[in-house]
């Protein structure tokens, strides 16, 4: 059974099919991928070292555009990987330079477990 | 297989081919909507009901999409015949919508809460008036009907990462087929196409759908935009993240798998709207589940294959949702709740062909009257979309 899973050969990230503990080393695609830090089930893992600003490509197209520099085996998640689209947040803080009244905290600097985040 | 695939459907005096056979409560409001429930759970579970929210105080396109929604389950193929129930003083007019189900050669009854005097009169004598109509029912019987008549919608909810790789892609499988067929094939979810369109507007028919289909991803982005949002925490979902996906993008490309690989785009259409090409028709919903389903379902979409990760329960009133999951640990889990575990796609143990012929096969049987997991469940979600305030 593979633990790892490469969808296209255009692909930098991997896909976990089991929890990898850092140490680990799993050949996937051609490649031997040590391991750098946990990965839980289902999510993805660096095939290769990826700049920040260059895009994180799965199922041969781009996901995202890294918003760290991503190492090879290091876990790759909405931590290091921003998306280009729907970002009013962005198109907001380009364009209003005024006051703005106090809002809600943003529920990622709660450090609430992801389950209990609101929308 | 070599025949053509056919299923055993009700033909309908319109042409159109239903996979059931029900007596629908179609309240005209939601103050109709306790006694319609009331009415149809007497005659459960041949009677079914789509109770809303809507009915009154809503202004312009939303009051259409009600009342075009409500219109379209009354004359769908998978209802036998028509009791509207109304209260009487509403906007969505009742006379309106059994006339809607009488020219696609239905059995339509009208009954007003105000008139017959509140509400344990209206429901005593719509269940008596139900019964009839369930009782005439029972004579129809199932035909051979080839796969062509088919309109399969397809969708893709509480998804993980075993979604874009597995049940998705056996699904598209299906789809294609489907399409091979000569039938149709419409997928919803404009938010979860976001980051994908491009792969779905080269395979449009014509430029024209290409653009329709660009201008209205560009409108679900703008609408985020416009509210000064990242739509990240709604679209990749909190469980979705959970469940390793990180972008919408990541998301929207594992989705469109279901929408099958090689079938040309044909269509796209507003919210609810009729489906009219052969092929794939994308339709203008948005991706909250029981919505998508029921703009899809009044699309015309006899059957529903609902891939999922996580898992989920949700069900139509008229339409059978088939659910399928590539994720073990949901087959088990939630097994009241799945009728295909394609989890073998991603231990290695099936081909996503070999998995995609146990689905098509689960389709067809399920179109002849196989009860899926949400049909035992008597899980029958509704909610018509709308986007302004009610007055």
């Amino acid at each position: 059974v593979n633990r790892l899973l490469v969808i296209s050969p255009n692909d930098n990230v991997a896909t976990a099919l089991e929890s990898l503990s850092s140490g680990d080393v799993v050949s996937v695609a051609g490649r031997r991928v040590s391991v750098a830090e946990s990965i839980p089930r289902g999510h993805k893992v660096a095939l290769v070292d990826i700049a920040a600003g260059q895009a994180v490509v799965k199922y041969g197209s781009p996901i995202g555009v890294a918003s760290a520099p991503i190492d090879a085996g290091m876990h790759v998640h909405t931590h290091n990987v921003a998306s280009a689209r729907g970002r009013g947040d962005l198109a907001r803080a380009a364009t209003s330079s005024e006051l703005r009244i106090a809002e809600p905290p943003d529920s990622d600097a709660l450090d609430l477990p992801v389950a209990e985040k609101q929308p | 297989m070599s025949a053509a695939p056919s299923f055993r459907g009700y033909r309908r005096p319109d042409g159109r081919v239903g996979t059931r056979n029900h007596v629908l409560l179609v309240p005209t409001v939601i103050c109709a909507s306790v006694v319609a429930e009331r009415i149809a759970a007497a005659i459960a579970p041949v009677g079914t009901v789509v109770p809303h929210q809507a009915g009154c105080g809503q202004l312009g396109p939303d009051l259409r999409v009600t009342h075009d929604t409500l219109a379209a389950y009354c004359q769908h193929p998978n209802v036998g015949t028509v009791l509207v129930v109304a209260l009487g003083c509403e906007q969505v007019v009742a006379q309106h919508l059994a006339d809607v189900a009488r020219r696609a050669g239905k059995h339509a009854e009208i009954i007003a809460i105000q008139n017959e005097g509140g509400t344990v009169r209206a429901t005593d004598k719509g269940i008596g008036i139900a019964r009839h109509l369930a009782a005439a029912l029972e004579s129809d019987a199932r035909e051979v009907c080839p796969a062509s008549s088919l309109v399969l919608s397809v969708k893709c909810g509480g998804s993980d990462y075993t979604s874009g790789l597995a049940s998705n892609p056996v699904l598209g499988r299906v789809a294609d087929r489907i399409v091979d067929a000569g039938g149709s094939v419409v997928i919803g979810e404009i938010a979860e196409i976001m980051g994908a369109e491009q792969l779905l507007a080269v395979r449009a028919e014509t430029p024209m759908v290409a653009a329709r289909l660009i201008q209205i991803v560009n409108r679900v982005e703008g609408e985020a935009m416009a509210l000064g949002l990242d739509i990240r925490g709604t679209q990749p979902s909190p469980g979705n993240i959970r469940g390793g996906l990180t972008t919408i993008e990541e998301k929207s490309l594992g989705a469109t798998h279901k929408a099958g690989e090689r079938s040309r785009l044909a269509d796209v259409v507003p919210y609810a709207a009729p489906i009219l090409q052969r092929g794939l028709t994308v339709m203008d919903t948005p991706g909250l589940d029981v919505e998508s389903v029921t703009g899809m379902v009044a699309g015309g979409a006899q059957v529903v294959v609902f891939t999922t990760g996580l898992g989920t329960p949700t069900g139509n009133p008229i339409a059978p949702v088939i659910k399928t999951t590539g994720n073990a640990r949901t087959a088990l889990s939630m097994a009241d709740n799945i009728d295909l575990d394609v989890s073998g796609v991603i231990t290695g143990t099936e081909s996503i062909d070999a998995a995609a012929d146990r689905l098509f096969d689960e389709l067809m049987a399920v179109a002849s009257g196989r009860p899926t997991a949400s049909e035992r469940l008597l899980h029958r979600e509704f909610a018509i979309h709308r986007r302004n305030p009610t007055i």
